[in-house]
């Protein structure tokens, strides 16, 4: 199969590429000519004669020195990336263990090779590369990709959890392993106060995102979510300033020079340093978002606004002290709703793509890092420290998220259970940054430092492959399941109404949350800062909107031909083993419950999704459109027989399955005017009902591997102007497009306005948008015109 | 908007509701938040058109019965009381409700409620059976498109005929009750933001 030979080929590639490796470094640690085996070596040329210098013009040369950082660079790189691909190749291992766990796998082979081919590793990672390239992509990404809505319902947990617990997680761990240092028999007793304190904040930074993947079909529930989603993003930005911070302290030479004043203003440093940097990150988000409103004419650029903006919130935040970390998150988090919402839609995915690979590119870099400085001689190894460290780590954790969630579960509507707090305890997996932070102490501070970074690889390497493994089975375990006693058709049919029943139950009641402070949000920022910051809609050019039309004209002819002739569509295997059914056959019920199973749809998932690592599009995207385009089928043939579509009453004879739909208030008013600027052209029509059809769409990855896919919706009013706005792959909330009175024409699809803030309790702010379709009964429009004026799905 | 505890004042029959569905003051406070966000018009009550806007409902298979499901009788209007009777089937099941004096009404979240409820997701026509006919249309609706129109058939024979007792070629609501004794009928019916 094609898939073996390629699975065995990619270790076979990365084979190649580590020996060319091997030999282009040895070939240029000789630095002579090499009569290297040539096709290994792609990049080798041969020296005719290297020894005396000017004699001949040489005909091929070497010279490694000059590409050596940049190439090595990126053959790291390309064997991260061929690894992660082999990894994904075998699709059950993503499930099994987080990537992470191969990243450093593959750190330690390069590592590895490094150390054996005696090669000195050129770019050693320092503060200045990490600090200022490697660290921004990371968490940039992480600020980006947050689901808002749920974070700022959540932000009073959150900020106690992560803020809380990463102190206490600091100071707890320092702190009892300074107290360990002081037991003479270990041979730690010149490591000071300072020094450990140190040591437990940057041992303190998780990355519990890490293993979100892992758990994903446990159906975690979204305000779980969003504490380790919170975690993640907020722990890094304290755990640097308190970094920094206790590093500042540990410059002031003498340990008794410190007094409580400056105790207390290493206290008020940390809340302005924190406060400050958020500060600056939303000044930057909005001065971003307001550019991009006047991009409409160069969209090439808008991605370079959103980065450079960015990362120069970033790099301002570094200049005054301020935590830069938490600058970007702010500035990525505020920038988000604008600038999805100014950009066109292929910037859109420009960024999304490109920030998923930004980040991915550090970290690949930061865990080859971290696999070289494993394999090297560079350790001290010292079991006390090591095996207390990896103690002290779990029983703070223990301690902080049991303490800290009892106490806000007392204020919480929806309080944390017992098994939820057991998955954020055992989630404290740590990652590149405790690495990170590890490798770039001062030596001439710490002079055991080797012995701090051999703890922190020792935890990091525990934590990542022990605990990343072990939580997925642990999750599940954790999760109630249903008995596994075969279901009988019923009952299998019954629960899956039911589930779908809740999920819309649960969408009528919509979200609840704090509603004040989120209203007095939502008004403010409809009244003034959309004015400010979104772009005024102008009417796209038509022949954008007529390949928008083209596709969707396919998406309902495919969709519509495969109904109608059942044969076209791909049956699955097993439906054609059951051509002739008999009934009460036990194999045939088999064979039922298979089809059921398989083809039922799927319930609308509320739950978050998130993966570190991959974008990838959603498949419950499809079963959206089917769906819709089966109601819009429905309800023109309900037309076209000219009357409501029967409840009780067969349906039509031809073999079309419709998706019931209840006839609409023929009214066309009834309509917010500020959801649509549509001038109301029933006039010369007057027969014809207008369906009121609205949508909303909203972000959220559903399952696995997600990313945002959206359907946008259109449809062609009578005067011409197109209406577009982009439906997204449920889950929870009603968000609003586009809250402009304006008719937004514009090529993309306005999900992004639609963010989870739209949520509010004002939603007569014009959550929705109303899509009028009209449905002539008169066919002889022919069905172009039919077609043009319903709401019609693409597939972007 | 007022501060919060002049909120519940401002719903009518707060106490009749309170008593007939067994919500919070809270929850009816929220959900009387609810009903007027999703009341454009500020018409008082919900039309259908109020719920289709509900952009989730659409891409549900069933979103279109569940909208119908608020208007029983034929009626074209939901009032707030109607709206927090129909929600009031998901409320969670508490232990308090279990030992209730027995000349009360059921409560409207007991599990014999929650299947009737489901039972006329089903049976459109009201006549307290679900025949092989309202089974394959919800088949119809839950079931993607490859799957073909003989397949649904059968499927639905076989629902039908694993649960009607009686032969009658229809499942009654004691049939519907009966078929669905083993599963977990509170919890999968609750939400539990309705306390």
């Amino acid at each position: 199969m094609a898939l073996q030979m390629f699975v065995t080929f990619s270790p076979w590639n990365c084979l190649l590429l580590l020996v060319a490796l091997e030999y282009s470094k040895a070939s240029s640690d000789v630095n002579e000519s090499a009569n290297s085996t040539a096709q290994h070596a792609p990049n080798a040329w041969f020296a005719a004669s290297s020894s005396e210098p000017d004699e001949r013009i040489s005909v091929f040369e070497l010279d490694y020195d000059y590409v050596q950082i940049p190439y090595e660079v990126t053959l790291w790189i390309l064997l991260a990336s061929l690894a992660k691909i082999g990894f994904h190749l075998y699709h059950r291992l993503p499930g099994l263990m987080p990537e992470s766990c191969l990243l450093i796998l593959v750190g330690a082979l390069v590592g590895g090779i490094i150390f054996g081919t005696d090669h000195k590793s050129p770019p050693v990672m320092d503060s200045s590369i990490y600090f200022l390239y490697l660290l921004p992509p990371i968490v940039l990404e992480g600020g980006y990709f947050m689901p808002t809505r749920p974070f700022f319902e959540n932000i009073g947990s959150i900020l106690w959890w992560a803020v809380l617990g990463a102190l206490i997680n600091a100071l707890g761990i320092g702190l009892s392993l300074y107290l360990i240092c002081q037991v003479q028999a270990f041979g730690l007793g010149d490591v000071n106060l300072l020094q450990n304190l140190l040591f437990g904040s940057l041992i303190s930074a998780v990355d519990p995102v890490a293993v979100l993947a892992v758990f994903e079909e446990a159906r975690v529930n979204e305000q779980l979510y969003m504490m380790i989603f919170g975690e993640a993003l907020l722990n890094d930005g304290i755990t640097v300033v308190l970094y920094n911070i206790l590093i500042a302290f540990t410059k002031m030479h003498k340990f008794e020079d410190i007094e409580p004043v400056d105790i207390l203003a290493g206290c008020a440093r940390f809340i302005i340093v924190g406060v400050g940097g958020v500060m600056f990150g939303i000044v930057f988000g909005f001065i971003s978002a307001f550019i991009t409103r006047f991009t409409q004419n160069i969209s090439a650029i808008e991605p370079l606004i959103v980065f450079m903006f960015s990362y120069l919130s970033y790099l301002a935040a570094e200049t005054l002290y301020l935590s830069g970390i938490l600058a970007i998150t702010a500035c990525a988090v505020t920038m988000k709703k604008y600038v999805e919402e100014n950009v066109s839609q292929t910037s859109y995915t420009t960024i999304k793509y490109f920030m998923k690979m930004l980040s991915s590119v550090s970290e690949t870099l930061i865990f080859i890092f971290m696999g070289v400085s494993t394999v090297g001689k560079n350790h001290e190894w010292n079991w006390a420290f090591v095996c207390f460290t990896l103690a002290f780590c779990q029983i703070w954790r223990a301690i902080s998220v049991f303490a800290l969630f009892y106490v806000s579960n007392q204020f919480r509507t929806f309080p944390f259970s017992i098994k939820d707090q057991c998955i954020i305890f055992y989630s404290g997996v740590r990652g590149a940054g405790s690495f990170s932070l590890a490798f770039l102490l001062p030596l001439s501070l710490f002079p055991r430092k080797k012995m701090f970074v051999t703890a922190t690889l020792v935890v990091i390497y525990f934590t990542v492959f022990i605990q990343g493994i072990t939580i997925g089975p642990l999750v599940r375990y954790l999760d109630v399941k249903k008995t596994n006693k075969k279901e009988s058709i019923n009952e299998e049919l019954h629960i899956r109404l039911m589930d779908h029943l809740k999920a819309g139950i649960e969408d009528v009641c919509g979200h609840w949350s704090h509603y004040q402070v989120r209203d007095k949000f939502k008004k403010f920022d409809h009244r003034y800062l959309r004015k400010i910051l979104i772009r005024e809609n102008l009417p796209k050019s038509s022949i954008v909107s007529l390949y928008k039309k083209l596709e969707m004209k396919q998406a309902i002819e495919m969709v519509e031909t495969g109904i109608l002739s059942s044969t076209a569509f791909s049956i699955p295997h097993q439906a054609q083993r059951i051509q002739e059914i008999k009934r009460l056959s036990p194999e045939d019920v088999e064979s039922i419950r298979d089809i059921l199973t398989c083809n039922m749809y799927q319930v609308r998932q509320r739950t978050l999704s998130y993966n570190k690592y991959n974008l990838k599009p959603q498949t419950s995207e499809k079963q959206a459109k089917e769906i819709l385009i089966r109601r819009q089928n429905t309800l023109r043939e309900s037309m076209r027989k000219g009357h409501s579509l029967p409840w009780g009453k067969p349906a039509g004879t031809k073999n079309i399955r419709y998706l019931s739909f209840p006839y609409g208030n023929p009214q066309s008013a009834g309509r917010d005017t500020r959801a649509a600027g549509f001038s109301d052209d029933d006039g010369s029509n007057p027969g014809s009902p207008s369906i009121m059809f609205s949508a909303r769409s909203r972000i959220r990855s559903l399952q696995k591997q997600q990313a945002q896919e959206i359907i946008p919706m259109k449809s062609l009013h009578r005067g011409g102007k197109i209406l577009s706005f982009g439906y997204q792959r449920s889950t929870s909330q009603e968000e609003y497009m586009c809250g402009s009175r304006r008719v937004a024409l514009r090529p993309k699809p306005l999900f992004h306005s639609v963010d989870e803030e739209g949520e509010s309790g004002g939603e007569s702010e014009g959550e929705a948008f109303t899509v009028r379709s009209r449905w002539t009964t008169d066919r002889g429009h022919g069905r172009d015109y039919h077609r043009s004026h319903s709401p019609l799905l693409q597939r972007k | 908007m007022g501060s919060r505890s002049s909120h519940a004042a401002v719903i009518p029959n707060v106490d009749s509701i309170r008593r007939e569905t067994g919500f919070s003051q809270a929850s009816l406070v929220r959900l009387h938040h609810r009903f007027r966000a999703l009341d454009r018009n500020k018409k008082g009550y919900l039309s259908r058109m109020d719920l289709q806007q509900i952009g989730a409902l659409a891409v549900n298979p069933l979103g279109d019965r569940i909208i119908e499901s608020f208007f029983p009788n034929g009626s074209q209007r939901v009032d707030f009381p109607g709206f927090v009777r129909v929600l009031a089937h998901f409320r969670p099941v508490e232990d308090e409700d279990t030992d209730q004096d027995p000349k009360k009404p059921e409560p409207l979240n007991s599990r014999r409620n929650k299947l009737h409820y489901a039972f006329q997701l089903y049976d459109l026509d009201r006549d307290g059976k679900i025949s092989r006919h309202e089974m394959l249309q919800v088949l119809r609706l839950m079931v993607g498109v490859q799957v073909t129109e003989e397949q649904l058939e059968n499927i639905a024979d076989r629902t039908v005929q694993e649960a009607d007792e009686d032969g009658d070629g229809a499942v009654s609501f004691l049939e519907f009750t009966k078929s669905l004794e083993k599963m977990d009928v509170e919890q999968k019916m609750s939400i539990r933001i309705l306390k």
